[in-house]
Protein backbone atom coordinates (compact mmCIF):
# COMPACT_ATOMS: atom_id res chain seq x y z
CA UNK A 1 0.00 0.00 0.00
CA UNK A 2 1.14 2.91 -0.87
CA UNK A 3 1.94 6.00 1.55
CA UNK A 4 -1.45 7.63 1.68
CA UNK A 5 -0.65 10.15 4.73
CA UNK A 6 -3.45 12.97 5.18
CA UNK A 7 -3.24 16.32 4.83
CA UNK A 8 -2.33 18.75 7.86
CA UNK A 9 -5.65 19.97 8.73
CA UNK A 10 -7.19 16.20 8.61
CA UNK A 11 -7.36 15.06 12.25
CA UNK A 12 -8.88 11.63 11.77
CA UNK A 13 -8.48 9.88 8.30
CA UNK A 14 -9.94 6.02 7.60
CA UNK A 15 -8.94 4.44 4.18
CA UNK A 16 -10.48 0.20 3.62
CA UNK A 17 -10.57 -0.45 7.25
CA UNK A 18 -11.63 -3.65 7.99
CA UNK A 19 -12.48 -5.28 11.08
CA UNK A 20 -13.09 -9.08 12.36
CA UNK A 21 -14.47 -10.24 15.49
CA UNK A 22 -13.70 -14.10 14.91
CA UNK A 23 -15.76 -14.95 11.87
CA UNK A 24 -17.92 -11.73 12.33
CA UNK A 25 -16.64 -9.15 9.44
CA UNK A 26 -18.03 -6.10 11.60
CA UNK A 27 -16.00 -3.35 9.19
CA UNK A 28 -16.02 -3.56 5.54
CA UNK A 29 -13.87 -1.01 4.63
CA UNK A 30 -14.37 2.31 5.68
CA UNK A 31 -12.60 5.53 4.09
CA UNK A 32 -13.73 9.00 6.29
CA UNK A 33 -12.31 11.65 6.98
CA UNK A 34 -13.05 14.43 9.99
CA UNK A 35 -10.84 17.86 9.65
CA UNK A 36 -10.02 19.85 12.62
CA UNK A 37 -12.69 21.76 13.97
CA UNK A 38 -15.00 19.38 12.89
CA UNK A 39 -17.94 17.31 14.46
CA UNK A 40 -18.76 14.12 12.79
CA UNK A 41 -21.86 12.70 13.88
CA UNK A 42 -22.14 8.74 13.22
CA UNK A 43 -25.51 6.90 13.10
CA UNK A 44 -26.91 3.56 12.34
CA UNK A 45 -28.54 0.50 13.58
CA UNK A 46 -27.48 -1.33 16.44
CA UNK A 47 -24.16 -3.93 15.19
CA UNK A 48 -23.88 -1.24 12.22
CA UNK A 49 -19.67 -0.95 13.41
CA UNK A 50 -20.33 2.71 14.45
CA UNK A 51 -19.26 1.68 18.00
CA UNK A 52 -16.54 -0.61 16.82
CA UNK A 53 -15.24 1.87 14.51
CA UNK A 54 -15.12 4.71 16.97
CA UNK A 55 -13.01 2.42 18.95
CA UNK A 56 -10.84 1.80 16.58
CA UNK A 57 -9.44 5.26 16.36
CA UNK A 58 -7.98 5.13 20.05
CA UNK A 59 -6.98 1.42 18.91
CA UNK A 60 -8.89 -0.02 21.56
CA UNK A 61 -10.19 -2.21 18.99
CA UNK A 62 -6.99 -3.29 16.74
CA UNK A 63 -7.91 -2.76 12.91
CA UNK A 64 -7.41 -5.77 10.53
CA UNK A 65 -6.61 -4.48 7.47
CA UNK A 66 -6.57 -0.58 5.92
CA UNK A 67 -5.17 2.71 7.28
CA UNK A 68 -6.15 4.92 9.97
CA UNK A 69 -4.31 8.51 10.82
CA UNK A 70 -4.82 10.57 13.89
CA UNK A 71 -3.03 13.72 13.44
CA UNK A 72 -1.15 12.51 10.91
CA UNK A 73 0.28 9.82 12.81
CA UNK A 74 -1.23 6.04 11.67
CA UNK A 75 -2.70 4.68 14.99
CA UNK A 76 -1.01 1.50 16.54
CA UNK A 77 1.68 0.97 13.73
CA UNK A 78 4.26 2.38 12.56
CA UNK A 79 5.45 2.83 8.95
CA UNK A 80 9.37 1.78 8.70
CA UNK A 81 9.94 1.99 4.81
CA UNK A 82 7.46 -0.56 3.32
CA UNK A 83 7.09 -2.62 6.47
CA UNK A 84 4.99 -1.69 9.48
CA UNK A 85 5.92 -2.27 13.18
CA UNK A 86 3.12 -3.41 15.58
CA UNK A 87 3.81 -0.68 18.19
CA UNK A 88 4.90 -0.84 21.69
CA UNK A 89 2.28 -0.72 24.95
CA UNK A 90 3.96 1.90 25.96
CA UNK A 91 3.83 4.09 22.70
CA UNK A 92 -0.16 3.01 22.45
CA UNK A 93 -0.53 4.60 24.94
CA UNK A 94 0.94 7.82 24.28
CA UNK A 95 -1.48 8.19 21.45
CA UNK A 96 -4.27 8.19 23.19
CA UNK A 97 -3.40 11.42 25.78
CA UNK A 98 -3.60 13.23 23.00
CA UNK A 99 -7.39 11.24 21.88
CA UNK A 100 -10.18 11.97 24.83
CA UNK A 101 -12.94 9.13 24.74
CA UNK A 102 -16.31 9.27 26.41
CA UNK A 103 -18.14 6.10 27.22
CA UNK A 104 -22.08 4.98 27.04
CA UNK A 105 -21.62 3.69 30.56
CA UNK A 106 -19.62 6.58 31.72
CA UNK A 107 -16.77 4.20 33.22
CA UNK A 108 -15.93 6.48 36.10
CA UNK A 109 -13.76 5.42 38.75
CA UNK A 110 -16.03 4.59 41.54
CA UNK A 111 -13.61 4.44 44.54
CA UNK A 112 -12.23 8.20 43.55
CA UNK A 113 -14.34 11.18 43.66
CA UNK A 114 -15.21 13.25 41.23
CA UNK A 115 -11.86 15.27 41.33
CA UNK A 116 -9.42 12.36 41.66
CA UNK A 117 -11.89 11.29 38.84
CA UNK A 118 -10.10 14.04 36.43
CA UNK A 119 -6.90 14.44 38.21
CA UNK A 120 -5.67 10.67 37.87
CA UNK A 121 -4.91 10.70 34.47
CA UNK A 122 -3.20 14.26 34.19
CA UNK A 123 -1.01 13.93 37.18
CA UNK A 124 0.09 9.79 36.80
CA UNK A 125 -0.13 10.11 33.16
CA UNK A 126 1.54 13.09 32.07
CA UNK A 127 3.50 13.48 35.15
CA UNK A 128 2.19 17.16 35.42
CA UNK A 129 2.39 18.86 39.23
CA UNK A 130 -0.85 18.52 40.92
CA UNK A 131 -1.78 21.91 42.14
CA UNK A 132 -1.66 23.00 38.43
CA UNK A 133 -4.38 19.91 37.53
CA UNK A 134 -5.97 20.59 40.71
CA UNK A 135 -6.76 24.56 39.18
CA UNK A 136 -7.91 23.16 35.84
CA UNK A 137 -9.96 20.15 37.16
CA UNK A 138 -11.62 22.57 39.56
CA UNK A 139 -12.31 24.83 36.13
CA UNK A 140 -13.46 21.61 34.33
CA UNK A 141 -16.39 20.82 36.76
CA UNK A 142 -17.09 24.50 36.65
CA UNK A 143 -17.53 24.35 32.86
CA UNK A 144 -19.88 20.92 33.00
CA UNK A 145 -22.02 22.87 35.90
CA UNK A 146 -20.52 20.63 38.89
CA UNK A 147 -18.35 22.81 40.94
CA UNK A 148 -20.57 21.45 43.95
CA UNK A 149 -19.74 17.63 43.34
CA UNK A 150 -16.12 18.15 43.29
CA UNK A 151 -16.11 15.55 46.05
CA UNK A 152 -19.06 13.94 45.39
CA UNK A 153 -17.88 9.99 44.54
CA UNK A 154 -19.68 8.51 40.99
CA UNK A 155 -22.63 6.41 43.11
CA UNK A 156 -23.54 9.78 44.56
CA UNK A 157 -23.95 11.29 41.08
CA UNK A 158 -26.80 10.99 38.56
CA UNK A 159 -26.31 9.45 35.51
CA UNK A 160 -26.36 12.95 33.80
CA UNK A 161 -23.59 14.30 36.18
CA UNK A 162 -21.83 11.59 35.82
CA UNK A 163 -20.92 11.36 32.21
CA UNK A 164 -20.57 15.54 32.60
CA UNK A 165 -17.70 14.62 34.92
CA UNK A 166 -16.30 11.72 32.46
CA UNK A 167 -16.76 14.63 29.89
CA UNK A 168 -14.31 16.88 32.13
CA UNK A 169 -12.10 13.64 32.70
CA UNK A 170 -11.31 13.09 29.60
CA UNK A 171 -10.69 16.95 28.80
CA UNK A 172 -8.34 17.33 31.62
CA UNK A 173 -5.81 15.78 29.28
CA UNK A 174 -5.72 18.29 26.56
CA UNK A 175 -6.89 16.41 24.29
CA UNK A 176 -6.98 17.40 20.28
CA UNK A 177 -9.56 15.08 19.52
CA UNK A 178 -13.09 13.74 21.45
CA UNK A 179 -14.97 10.42 21.09
CA UNK A 180 -18.02 10.24 22.03
CA UNK A 181 -19.63 6.54 21.90
CA UNK A 182 -23.34 6.99 22.59
CA UNK A 183 -22.97 9.04 25.50
CA UNK A 184 -26.58 9.39 26.33
CA UNK A 185 -27.78 6.08 25.25
CA UNK A 186 -27.84 5.49 28.79
CA UNK A 187 -28.92 8.64 30.51
CA UNK A 188 -32.87 8.84 31.61
CA UNK A 189 -34.54 11.38 28.96
CA UNK A 190 -34.46 14.18 31.33
CA UNK A 191 -31.09 14.22 31.91
CA UNK A 192 -30.00 14.26 28.04
CA UNK A 193 -29.95 17.78 27.75
CA UNK A 194 -27.42 18.92 29.97
CA UNK A 195 -24.63 16.50 28.44
CA UNK A 196 -25.42 17.86 25.29
CA UNK A 197 -25.17 20.99 25.78
CA UNK A 198 -21.79 20.53 27.75
CA UNK A 199 -20.98 18.74 23.64
CA UNK A 200 -22.28 22.06 22.22
CA UNK A 201 -20.44 24.44 23.89
CA UNK A 202 -17.40 22.03 22.95
CA UNK A 203 -17.75 21.89 19.47
CA UNK A 204 -18.38 25.80 19.54
CA UNK A 205 -15.48 25.66 21.35
CA UNK A 206 -13.54 24.55 18.37
CA UNK A 207 -12.53 20.71 19.11
CA UNK A 208 -12.71 18.04 16.66
CA UNK A 209 -15.35 15.50 17.51
CA UNK A 210 -16.61 12.20 16.34
CA UNK A 211 -19.60 11.31 18.06
CA UNK A 212 -21.58 8.21 17.52
CA UNK A 213 -25.10 9.02 18.86
CA UNK A 214 -29.09 7.93 18.46
CA UNK A 215 -29.37 11.98 19.20
CA UNK A 216 -30.84 13.47 15.66
CA UNK A 217 -31.41 16.93 16.56
CA UNK A 218 -27.57 17.13 18.40
CA UNK A 219 -26.54 15.91 14.97
CA UNK A 220 -28.75 18.34 12.90
CA UNK A 221 -27.74 21.15 15.10
CA UNK A 222 -23.59 20.66 15.92
CA UNK A 223 -22.28 18.11 13.35
CA UNK A 224 -20.76 19.75 10.62
CA UNK A 225 -21.09 16.27 8.74
CA UNK A 226 -23.31 13.30 9.57
CA UNK A 227 -22.16 9.96 8.77
CA UNK A 228 -24.97 7.21 8.18
CA UNK A 229 -23.41 3.48 8.57
CA UNK A 230 -25.01 0.34 7.85
CA UNK A 231 -23.73 -3.73 7.70
CA UNK A 232 -20.07 -2.30 8.26
CA UNK A 233 -20.02 0.49 5.67
CA UNK A 234 -20.58 4.03 5.03
CA UNK A 235 -23.57 4.12 3.64
CA UNK A 236 -24.19 8.19 3.05
CA UNK A 237 -22.36 10.70 4.42
CA UNK A 238 -22.99 14.60 3.91
CA UNK A 239 -24.61 17.62 5.05
CA UNK A 240 -26.14 16.51 8.60
CA UNK A 241 -29.19 18.88 7.42
CA UNK A 242 -29.61 17.00 4.04
CA UNK A 243 -29.03 13.82 4.87
CA UNK A 244 -31.93 13.82 7.50
CA UNK A 245 -34.28 15.56 5.66
CA UNK A 246 -33.37 14.34 1.97
CA UNK A 247 -31.54 11.00 2.35
CA UNK A 248 -30.37 9.73 -0.66
CA UNK A 249 -29.98 5.48 -0.21
CA UNK A 250 -32.83 3.75 0.71
CA UNK A 251 -31.65 1.97 3.93
CA UNK A 252 -30.70 5.35 5.08
CA UNK A 253 -35.16 6.29 4.37
CA UNK A 254 -35.69 3.08 6.00
CA UNK A 255 -33.48 3.83 9.37
CA UNK A 256 -34.58 7.59 9.51
CA UNK A 257 -37.98 7.16 9.15
CA UNK A 258 -38.03 4.52 12.35
CA UNK A 259 -35.94 6.85 14.66
CA UNK A 260 -37.41 10.05 13.33
CA UNK B 1 -42.71 6.58 53.97
CA UNK B 2 -45.98 8.73 55.45
CA UNK B 3 -44.30 8.22 58.80
CA UNK B 4 -42.26 10.93 58.76
CA UNK B 5 -44.27 13.32 56.69
CA UNK B 6 -43.29 16.38 57.33
CA UNK B 7 -45.63 18.17 55.48
CA UNK B 8 -47.55 18.83 57.81
CA UNK B 9 -50.81 16.68 56.29
CA UNK B 10 -52.23 14.62 59.30
CA UNK B 11 -51.26 11.12 59.91
CA UNK B 12 -53.56 8.35 59.17
CA UNK B 13 -54.78 6.60 62.61
CA UNK B 14 -53.08 3.34 62.67
CA UNK B 15 -54.34 -0.45 62.99
CA UNK B 16 -55.20 -1.49 65.95
CA UNK B 17 -54.85 -5.15 66.27
CA UNK B 18 -54.56 -8.19 68.42
CA UNK B 19 -51.19 -9.25 67.61
CA UNK B 20 -50.57 -13.35 66.39
CA UNK B 21 -49.76 -15.32 69.47
CA UNK B 22 -46.38 -17.80 69.02
CA UNK B 23 -46.31 -19.98 71.53
CA UNK B 24 -43.66 -21.99 69.98
CA UNK B 25 -41.24 -18.77 70.53
CA UNK B 26 -41.83 -19.05 74.18
CA UNK B 27 -41.02 -23.17 74.59
CA UNK B 28 -37.81 -22.66 71.94
CA UNK B 29 -36.40 -20.05 73.85
CA UNK B 30 -37.32 -21.83 77.60
CA UNK B 31 -35.30 -24.50 76.30
CA UNK B 32 -32.26 -22.65 75.45
CA UNK B 33 -32.45 -20.58 78.71
CA UNK B 34 -32.08 -23.86 80.80
CA UNK B 35 -29.35 -25.24 78.47
CA UNK B 36 -27.67 -21.87 79.12
CA UNK B 37 -27.64 -22.34 82.82
CA UNK B 38 -26.62 -26.23 82.88
CA UNK B 39 -23.74 -25.13 80.63
CA UNK B 40 -23.02 -22.21 83.55
CA UNK B 41 -23.42 -24.11 86.46
CA UNK B 42 -21.08 -26.56 84.71
CA UNK B 43 -18.26 -24.06 84.19
CA UNK B 44 -18.65 -23.13 88.08
CA UNK B 45 -18.67 -26.61 89.63
CA UNK B 46 -16.92 -28.82 87.56
CA UNK B 47 -14.00 -29.84 89.16
CA UNK B 48 -11.82 -30.88 86.39
CA UNK B 49 -11.54 -26.79 84.85
CA UNK B 50 -9.40 -25.87 87.80
CA UNK B 51 -10.20 -22.08 87.47
CA UNK B 52 -7.03 -21.28 89.76
CA UNK B 53 -4.64 -23.16 87.37
CA UNK B 54 -6.09 -21.34 84.36
CA UNK B 55 -5.43 -17.98 86.14
CA UNK B 56 -2.11 -18.96 86.79
CA UNK B 57 -0.74 -19.79 83.33
CA UNK B 58 -3.10 -17.50 81.56
CA UNK B 59 -0.44 -14.95 81.48
CA UNK B 60 2.50 -17.17 81.80
CA UNK B 61 5.95 -16.36 80.04
CA UNK B 62 5.78 -19.56 77.76
CA UNK B 63 2.42 -19.17 77.02
CA UNK B 64 2.67 -15.72 75.99
CA UNK B 65 6.11 -16.46 74.13
CA UNK B 66 3.96 -18.60 72.50
CA UNK B 67 1.11 -16.19 71.68
CA UNK B 68 3.54 -13.77 70.03
CA UNK B 69 5.68 -16.58 67.85
CA UNK B 70 2.13 -17.51 66.88
CA UNK B 71 1.32 -14.10 65.80
CA UNK B 72 4.23 -13.43 64.25
CA UNK B 73 4.21 -16.92 62.12
CA UNK B 74 0.53 -15.51 61.20
CA UNK B 75 1.83 -12.47 60.01
CA UNK B 76 4.72 -13.62 58.28
CA UNK B 77 2.75 -16.50 56.38
CA UNK B 78 0.11 -14.11 55.23
CA UNK B 79 2.48 -11.73 54.37
CA UNK B 80 3.62 -14.74 52.00
CA UNK B 81 0.35 -15.68 50.97
CA UNK B 82 -0.99 -12.50 49.68
CA UNK B 83 2.07 -11.04 48.09
CA UNK B 84 2.52 -14.59 46.44
CA UNK B 85 -1.17 -14.62 45.80
CA UNK B 86 -1.24 -11.50 43.97
CA UNK B 87 1.67 -12.43 41.87
CA UNK B 88 0.14 -15.90 41.13
CA UNK B 89 -3.21 -14.28 40.11
CA UNK B 90 -1.55 -11.92 37.75
CA UNK B 91 0.44 -14.98 36.10
CA UNK B 92 -2.74 -17.10 35.94
CA UNK B 93 -4.06 -14.11 34.00
CA UNK B 94 -0.79 -13.17 31.94
CA UNK B 95 -1.03 -13.57 27.85
CA UNK B 96 1.78 -15.79 28.35
CA UNK B 97 0.76 -19.28 28.22
CA UNK B 98 3.80 -20.19 30.36
CA UNK B 99 3.24 -17.93 32.91
CA UNK B 100 -0.09 -19.04 32.99
CA UNK B 101 0.28 -22.38 33.75
CA UNK B 102 3.28 -22.60 35.88
CA UNK B 103 0.68 -20.99 38.09
CA UNK B 104 -1.91 -23.37 37.52
CA UNK B 105 0.42 -26.13 38.37
CA UNK B 106 1.69 -24.05 41.45
CA UNK B 107 -2.20 -24.11 42.65
CA UNK B 108 -3.07 -27.35 41.73
CA UNK B 109 0.02 -28.97 43.75
CA UNK B 110 -0.27 -26.62 46.77
CA UNK B 111 -4.09 -27.25 46.78
CA UNK B 112 -3.93 -30.93 45.97
CA UNK B 113 -1.76 -31.68 48.88
CA UNK B 114 -2.61 -31.22 52.69
CA UNK B 115 -0.69 -28.49 54.33
CA UNK B 116 0.56 -30.69 57.39
CA UNK B 117 1.91 -32.81 54.41
CA UNK B 118 3.68 -29.99 53.81
CA UNK B 119 5.01 -28.64 57.05
CA UNK B 120 6.54 -32.10 57.43
CA UNK B 121 8.07 -31.71 54.13
CA UNK B 122 9.44 -28.48 54.68
CA UNK B 123 10.84 -29.69 58.18
CA UNK B 124 12.50 -32.75 56.31
CA UNK B 125 13.70 -30.74 53.67
CA UNK B 126 16.92 -31.36 54.07
CA UNK B 127 16.87 -34.86 53.38
CA UNK B 128 15.94 -34.08 49.47
CA UNK B 129 17.84 -31.07 49.19
CA UNK B 130 21.09 -31.71 50.98
CA UNK B 131 22.79 -28.35 50.38
CA UNK B 132 21.39 -24.92 48.37
CA UNK B 133 24.07 -23.45 46.41
CA UNK B 134 23.79 -19.96 44.63
CA UNK B 135 25.23 -20.39 40.79
CA UNK B 136 24.37 -20.30 37.46
CA UNK B 137 21.97 -23.21 36.13
CA UNK B 138 23.62 -26.28 35.34
CA UNK B 139 26.64 -24.48 35.59
CA UNK B 140 29.32 -23.55 38.38
CA UNK B 141 27.99 -22.90 42.13
CA UNK B 142 29.59 -19.39 43.85
CA UNK B 143 28.07 -19.45 47.14
CA UNK B 144 26.58 -23.21 49.54
CA UNK B 145 24.45 -23.24 52.35
CA UNK B 146 23.74 -26.25 54.57
CA UNK B 147 19.80 -26.21 54.32
CA UNK B 148 19.43 -27.24 58.36
CA UNK B 149 21.00 -24.02 58.93
CA UNK B 150 19.07 -22.05 56.35
CA UNK B 151 15.75 -23.71 56.75
CA UNK B 152 15.33 -24.04 60.64
CA UNK B 153 11.70 -25.20 62.28
CA UNK B 154 10.49 -21.32 62.35
CA UNK B 155 11.27 -20.87 58.64
CA UNK B 156 9.99 -24.41 57.59
CA UNK B 157 6.53 -22.88 59.59
CA UNK B 158 6.30 -19.68 57.41
CA UNK B 159 7.19 -21.90 54.06
CA UNK B 160 4.56 -24.28 54.69
CA UNK B 161 1.85 -21.99 56.07
CA UNK B 162 2.92 -19.35 53.56
CA UNK B 163 3.52 -21.01 50.13
CA UNK B 164 -0.19 -22.99 50.93
CA UNK B 165 -1.63 -19.53 51.64
CA UNK B 166 -0.51 -18.08 47.95
CA UNK B 167 -2.14 -20.64 46.04
CA UNK B 168 -5.51 -20.08 47.85
CA UNK B 169 -5.21 -16.17 48.49
CA UNK B 170 -4.42 -16.55 44.20
CA UNK B 171 -8.04 -17.41 43.42
CA UNK B 172 -9.30 -14.96 45.50
CA UNK B 173 -7.25 -12.59 44.08
CA UNK B 174 -7.90 -13.46 40.66
CA UNK B 175 -11.81 -13.67 41.38
CA UNK B 176 -11.13 -9.81 42.66
CA UNK B 177 -9.71 -8.72 39.47
CA UNK B 178 -12.24 -10.32 37.41
CA UNK B 179 -15.13 -8.69 39.26
CA UNK B 180 -13.94 -5.38 38.49
CA UNK B 181 -15.63 -4.18 35.02
CA UNK B 182 -13.90 -4.36 31.82
CA UNK B 183 -15.08 -0.79 31.54
CA UNK B 184 -12.80 0.58 34.22
CA UNK B 185 -9.86 -0.81 31.96
CA UNK B 186 -10.94 0.67 28.80
CA UNK B 187 -11.87 3.69 30.50
CA UNK B 188 -8.21 3.76 31.94
CA UNK B 189 -6.47 2.99 28.46
CA UNK B 190 -8.32 5.39 26.72
CA UNK B 191 -6.55 8.59 29.04
CA UNK B 192 -3.43 6.96 27.97
CA UNK B 193 -2.48 4.76 31.62
CA UNK B 194 -0.25 1.89 31.15
CA UNK B 195 -1.08 -1.80 32.11
CA UNK B 196 0.36 -1.45 35.23
CA UNK B 197 -0.75 1.58 36.20
CA UNK B 198 -4.02 0.40 35.52
CA UNK B 199 -3.58 -2.54 37.71
CA UNK B 200 -2.68 -0.73 40.92
CA UNK B 201 -4.08 2.54 40.34
CA UNK B 202 -7.70 1.42 39.48
CA UNK B 203 -8.66 -2.55 39.07
CA UNK B 204 -6.84 -3.65 42.32
CA UNK B 205 -8.23 -0.79 44.55
CA UNK B 206 -11.51 -2.09 43.22
CA UNK B 207 -10.64 -5.39 43.59
CA UNK B 208 -10.05 -5.07 47.09
CA UNK B 209 -14.15 -5.28 47.78
CA UNK B 210 -14.20 -8.41 46.55
CA UNK B 211 -10.71 -9.46 48.10
CA UNK B 212 -10.92 -7.97 52.10
CA UNK B 213 -13.48 -10.15 53.03
CA UNK B 214 -12.21 -13.92 52.50
CA UNK B 215 -9.00 -12.15 53.11
CA UNK B 216 -10.10 -11.86 56.56
CA UNK B 217 -11.45 -15.10 57.12
CA UNK B 218 -8.02 -16.51 55.81
CA UNK B 219 -6.24 -14.52 58.15
CA UNK B 220 -8.37 -15.67 60.86
CA UNK B 221 -8.05 -19.04 59.91
CA UNK B 222 -4.46 -19.14 59.47
CA UNK B 223 -4.24 -17.73 63.26
CA UNK B 224 -5.86 -21.09 64.30
CA UNK B 225 -3.49 -23.52 61.22
CA UNK B 226 -0.20 -22.11 62.78
CA UNK B 227 -1.11 -24.70 65.57
CA UNK B 228 -0.03 -27.45 63.07
CA UNK B 229 3.14 -26.24 63.57
CA UNK B 230 3.33 -27.91 67.05
CA UNK B 231 3.70 -30.89 65.03
CA UNK B 232 7.19 -29.95 63.38
CA UNK B 233 8.56 -28.54 66.70
CA UNK B 234 7.74 -25.18 66.34
CA UNK B 235 6.73 -23.80 69.52
CA UNK B 236 3.52 -21.64 68.91
CA UNK B 237 0.84 -20.91 71.35
CA UNK B 238 -0.66 -24.63 71.27
CA UNK B 239 3.14 -25.99 71.68
CA UNK B 240 3.35 -23.43 74.65
CA UNK B 241 0.96 -25.11 76.44
CA UNK B 242 1.33 -28.75 75.45
CA UNK B 243 5.22 -28.01 77.03
CA UNK B 244 3.59 -27.24 79.95
CA UNK B 245 0.79 -29.55 80.60
CA UNK B 246 3.23 -32.20 79.60
CA UNK B 247 5.03 -31.49 82.75
CA UNK B 248 2.09 -30.52 85.51
CA UNK B 249 -0.72 -32.77 83.80
CA UNK B 250 -3.42 -30.05 84.02
CA UNK B 251 -4.11 -30.97 80.43
CA UNK B 252 -7.53 -29.28 80.30
CA UNK B 253 -7.12 -25.92 82.07
CA UNK B 254 -3.97 -25.06 80.09
CA UNK B 255 -6.09 -25.78 76.59
CA UNK B 256 -8.48 -23.45 77.91
CA UNK B 257 -6.13 -20.90 78.31
CA UNK B 258 -4.83 -21.58 74.67
CA UNK B 259 -8.15 -21.95 73.23
CA UNK B 260 -8.98 -18.18 75.41
CA UNK B 261 -6.10 -16.72 73.42
CA UNK B 262 -7.42 -17.81 70.09
CA UNK B 263 -10.48 -16.72 70.66
CA UNK B 264 -9.57 -12.87 71.86
CA UNK B 265 -7.34 -12.76 69.20
CA UNK B 266 -9.37 -13.69 66.53
CA UNK B 267 -12.39 -11.44 67.97
CA UNK B 268 -9.42 -8.68 67.41
CA UNK B 269 -8.81 -9.48 63.85
CA UNK B 270 -13.13 -9.26 62.76
CA UNK B 271 -12.97 -5.77 64.11
CA UNK B 272 -9.74 -5.52 62.34
CA UNK B 273 -11.62 -6.85 59.44
CA UNK B 274 -14.48 -4.72 59.65
CA UNK B 275 -12.93 -1.64 59.34
CA UNK B 276 -10.41 -2.67 56.50
CA UNK B 277 -13.91 -3.67 54.53
CA UNK B 278 -15.09 -0.10 55.48
CA UNK B 279 -12.36 1.83 53.93
CA UNK B 280 -12.09 -0.04 50.96
CA UNK B 281 -16.23 0.44 50.92
CA UNK B 282 -15.90 4.08 49.83
CA UNK B 283 -17.83 5.12 46.75
CA UNK B 284 -19.45 1.93 46.18
CA UNK B 285 -22.33 2.64 48.60
CA UNK B 286 -24.16 6.20 48.72
CA UNK B 287 -23.24 6.70 52.62
CA UNK B 288 -20.58 4.25 54.66
CA UNK B 289 -22.52 1.99 57.10
CA UNK B 290 -21.27 4.01 60.70
CA UNK B 291 -18.39 2.32 62.92
CA UNK B 292 -19.66 0.56 66.39
CA UNK B 293 -18.89 3.62 67.85
CA UNK B 294 -20.58 5.99 66.09
CA UNK B 295 -23.53 3.92 66.06
CA UNK B 296 -23.39 4.06 69.97
CA UNK B 297 -22.76 7.97 69.85
CA UNK B 298 -25.94 8.52 67.86
CA UNK B 299 -27.74 6.05 69.95
CA UNK B 300 -26.82 7.77 73.22
CA UNK B 301 -27.36 11.78 71.91
CA UNK B 302 -30.55 10.75 69.73
CA UNK B 303 -32.12 8.72 73.19
CA UNK B 304 -34.51 10.75 73.70
CA UNK B 305 -34.94 12.55 70.24
CA UNK B 306 -36.41 11.31 67.32
CA UNK B 307 -35.19 8.17 65.57
CA UNK B 308 -32.64 8.76 63.71
CA UNK B 309 -33.11 9.62 59.83
CA UNK B 310 -32.98 6.56 57.68
CA UNK B 311 -29.87 5.61 55.85
CA UNK B 312 -28.87 4.62 52.73
CA UNK B 313 -27.20 1.40 51.97
CA UNK B 314 -26.29 0.77 55.81
CA UNK B 315 -28.50 -1.76 56.05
Amino acid sequence: MTENAPANDVMVKAEGVHKYFGRLHILRGIDLEVRSGQVMCVIGPSGSGKSTFLRCINHLEKIDAGRLWVDGHLVGYRQRGDKLHEMHEKEVAAQRRDIGMVFQRFNLFPHMTALQNIMEAPVRVKGEPRQVVRERALGLLDQVGLSEKVDSYPSQLSGGQQQRVAIARALAMEPKLMLFDEPTSALDPELVGDVLDVMRRLAEDGMTMVVVTHEMGFAREVGDSLVFMDGGVVVEEGDPREVLTEPQHERTQNFLSKVL
Amino acid sequence: MTEIDSTGSARPESIKAVPVRHPGRWVSGAVILVLAAMFVHMLFTNKNLDWTTFQKFFFDGGILKGLVATLELTVIAMAIGIVGGIILALMRLSANPLMSSAAWLYIWFFRGTPVLVQLIFWFNIKSLMGDISLGIPFGPTFITWDVNSLVTTFIAAILGLGLNEAAYMSEIVRAGILSVDEGQTEASQALGMRRLQIMRRIVLPQAMRVIIPPTGNETISMLKTTSLASTVAFTELLKAGEDIFNANYKTIPLLIVVSVWYIIVTSILSVGQYYLERHFGRGSARELPPTPLQRLRRNLTTFHAKPPAVQEGSA
